[in-house]
């Protein structure tokens, strides 16, 4: 009872409904949100969420309306209201994206502040509309808009025992997978290149204006069930890792499936245990309740981070990895180079003096990371004895002859086709000699006709 | 008119009259453009084109920045909306020809960063013949690879397109619109930033494509090689200057005309059109 991981012992019914609602939901936008990162119009899922009050309320007030004329039943309304408020909110979705676009193409103003113009002043007329009618009609904003996850298990379908957001968000990412796959390559192509989409007979344009309402339908079903935050945070997050972590779509669409369920079940996991551990190691009184939503929200950006830090292509660490083999195999090089020229100017069977000594220390040992790649010379067998007393073995002096010459033949390069003062030959042919290849090398040679000697008159060598 | 009278014939005529229509083409013009007129927010960018395109030919179409090349092709496309004149693609408006007609544009716009193969990419030009809610079958995966052999692409067919060279990727491009396999090609800008090689290898790949009676109308901005590569030449810039053989054509004249600053009067009214109450 002790363990921070007791709350996880108490694990009831009711855990995993949360998990399983806050699973669906967020894969059902993760799919959306894939199309929207890839478009660049990652916010416009904000937007839209924003956009889609005024959507709710809208239909709620054209339902009323007809109730009140006769045209329905009130029990009739009751049972579509949910259609109703997801129609309306598509709408409104559709809506913003065509103001949006339009407000940029006739104010002439940047894309980004025709978004925030729509969006803010939709929102605002739907909160209008609310202060001005409402009063005199019930409308229960809380239900439709800002739900909770920990709660919405409670509302069952029947006495199934199934949670009525199972039912909804299950259904809400069945179409949008049905859509995703039947129209993979369409709204690829729309999203890649619109304009050869449109002469090919997709129509980019209805195909972005198809997805803005998909979204907002998405939106609208998970918001009653699990709240605003965590809608944001899955439509952008969870495509936004699987962005990092792979080059094709298809997996990146499978990726940010897989990424929303893990921030679920994570999220709710760490939900009930990290107040317990946060407030036992620092000596508080026990703390057992957190936000699941925002928990899972934080999962999903945890996950990000990892991704950014440990992704095996982009991620910061393979990055810093890469980087620090480079600069070995730099320092290797201008071991191998100095040791070259070393031999050049001092031929190896001289006694050793005590400068040679010291000459040579410099060599192997100026800094850290030259000893380390001296070091990995010795084990490659390309330099043998060790310390002042380290010499080239044959193909070590192989590598170094031909790193020696591609530095000389840039200096000669350089010398040709460009007016540089004479230090300055040198600086540049430090950096290229570790980047020349075979085939460049030959391109070199082939400009200069084959020369002999560089401009500094030492010779090059073949 | 006449092609009314064509199509009145054949739909007489016992067999399917779409399979009658699809063998008399050669005698239509690849491309007719009659007073075609464009304006970006009231601004006229191109002014009153008429052009008449010959079949087979290499096409350049040349100007200075910002003389509507691309808008021009944009226009024929229907990709930006035309203020006035009208566009007929082997006679009959480009909605009716999609299928005859291949565009590559500018290889600055599209993300080159987009989670796509190569192959990914040059199978895309086949998706209208793919067809709606397909996935690319295998036989389209084979004829996106030959695309890129002829390119010489084929051993890029897996790369993420962000690991190609600019001229890898306007090969990529090409292949694309290779595997459209159209009669009628706009190009927009496919020499441009690429190196000796890749433009060695399209030129190639446009002399095979007229060698086979297809017709390339390409914006071009290299005037040194406007003379080796090209038949046919139209000379713009917000109007037709010149338009014809290149041989007659691309004449000092004419690019002085072009390039030089006797259109200021047109460039002085565009702007009052643009702002008609600024005075």
């Amino acid at each position: 009872m002790n363990s921070f991981l007791s709350p996880l012992h108490s694990w009831t019914l009711l855990d995993s409904w949360i998990v399983v609602i806050g699973a669906l939901s967020a894969m059902a936008c993760a799919l959306p949100g894939c199309f929207l990162l890839l478009r660049k119009q990652s916010l416009m899922g904000d937007a839209i969420s924003h956009t889609s009050l005024l959507g709710v309320v809208a239909a709620f007030f054209v339902s009323h309306w007809l109730v009140e004329a006769k045209v329905i039943s009130p029990a009739t309304e009751l049972s579509v209201r949910h259609v109703t408020m997801c129609v309306g909110a598509i709408v409104v979705g559709v809506m913003s994206a065509w103001l949006t676009e339009s407000l940029q193409k006739l104010g002439n103003v940047e894309s980004s502040a025709a978004l925030g113009v729509v969006f803010t002043s939709l929102f605002a007329l739907g909160l209008l509309l609310i202060r001005a009618f409402a009063d005199n009609v019930h409308i229960d904003l809380d239900c439709v808009l800002y739900g909770e996850i920990v709660t919405a298990p409670l509302e069952t379908v029947g006495n199934s025992g199934v949670p009525r957001a199972v039912i909804v968000n299950g259904v809400v990412l069945a179409i949008n997978l049905l859509l995703t796959v039947l129209l993979f390559k369409e709204l690829r192509l729309s999203a890649f290149d619109p304009a050869l989409a449109t002469t090919l007979g997709i129509p980019a344009q209805v195909m972005h204006y198809g997805l803005m309402g998909l979204t907002a339908m998405t939106l609208v079903a998970a918001f009653e069930s699990v709240g605003s935050i965590l809608v944001i945070a899955m439509l952008i997050i969870p495509p936004a890792t699987a962005y990092l972590l792979t080059d094709r779509l298809p997996r990146m669409i499978v990726l940010s499936l897989l990424i929303a369920v893990l921030s679920a079940a994570l999220g709710h996991v760490s939900a009930l245990t990290l107040p317990l551990l946060i407030s036992r190691s620092i000596g508080i009184a026990d703390v057992r309740d957190a936000s699941s939503a925002g928990m899972m929200a934080a999962a999903a950006g945890f996950l990000f981070v990892m991704a950014m830090l440990l992704g095996p292509k982009y991620g910061l660490v393979v990055r810093v990895w890469h980087r620090l083999l480079l600069k070995l195999r730099i320092a290797g090089e201008d071991v191998l180079g100095r040791l070259y020229r070393f031999e050049e100017s001092a031929p190896a069977d001289l006694s050793a003096t005590s400068e040679r000594v010291a000459l040579l220390r410099k060599i192997t040992s100026q800094s850290r990371v030259s000893r380390l790649a001296t070091w990995m010379l010795i084990r490659r067998g390309w330099l043998i004895g060790s310390g002042s007393g380290v010499h080239l073995t044959d193909i070590g002096r192989e590598a170094a002859r031909t790193l020696v010459r591609s530095h000389r033949l840039w200096e000669s390069f350089l010398a040709k086709h460009f007016v540089l003062g004479e230090g300055r030959f040198h600086e540049s042919a430090e950096q290229v000699e570790h980047f020349l290849d075979p085939e460049l090398l030959a391109e070199l040679d082939h400009d200069l006709d084959r020369p002999g000697v560089d401009p500094h008159g030492r010779a090059i060598p073949n | 008119m006449s092609t009314s009278v064509v199509v009145d014939h054949e739909a007489m005529q016992e067999p399917p009259p779409r399979a009658a229509a699809a063998q008399s083409p050669p005698s239509l013009v690849p491309l007719l453009i009659e007073d075609v007129t464009v304006a970006y927010h009231r601004r006229p960018v191109l002014w009153n084109i008429d052009y008449q395109a010959p079949s087979g030919k290499l096409i350049a179409i040349v100007g200075p920045n910002g003389s509507g090349k691309t808008t021009l092709i944009k226009a024929i496309l229907d990709l930006v909306p035309r203020a006035a004149g009208q566009v007929l693609i082997f006679g009959e408006p480009y909605r009716q020809q999609r299928h005859r007609v291949g565009y590559v544009p500018q290889r600055t716009s599209v993300d080159w960063d987009f989670p796509v193969s190569a192959l990914d990419v040059v199978a895309m030009g086949m998706y209208r013949k793919i067809g709606w809610l397909r996935p690319v079958s295998r036989k389209f995966r084979e004829a996106a690879k030959q695309a890129l052999d002829r390119v010489g692409m084929v051993d890029f067919a897996g790369r993420q397109i962000n690991q190609l060279s600019g001229g890898q990727q306007q090969r990529v491009f090409l292949a694309r619109a290779l595997a459209q396999n159209a009669d009628l090609y706009f190009m927009d800008e496919p020499f441009a930033g690429v190196d000796a090689s890749t433009e060695r290898a399209i030129v190639d790949i446009l002399r095979a494509l007229r060698e086979s009676g297809k017709t390339v109308i390409v914006v071009h901005h290299d005037l040194q090689t406007v003379h080796e590569y090209f038949d046919e030449v139209v000379l713009l810039n917000m109007r037709m200057i010149a338009a014809g053989p290149t041989a007659d054509v691309f004449t000092p004249d004419n690019l002085r005309k072009t390039y030089g600053g006797k259109l200021a009067l047109l460039d002085q009214l565009s702007e009052k059109m643009a702002q008609p109450r600024s005075r």
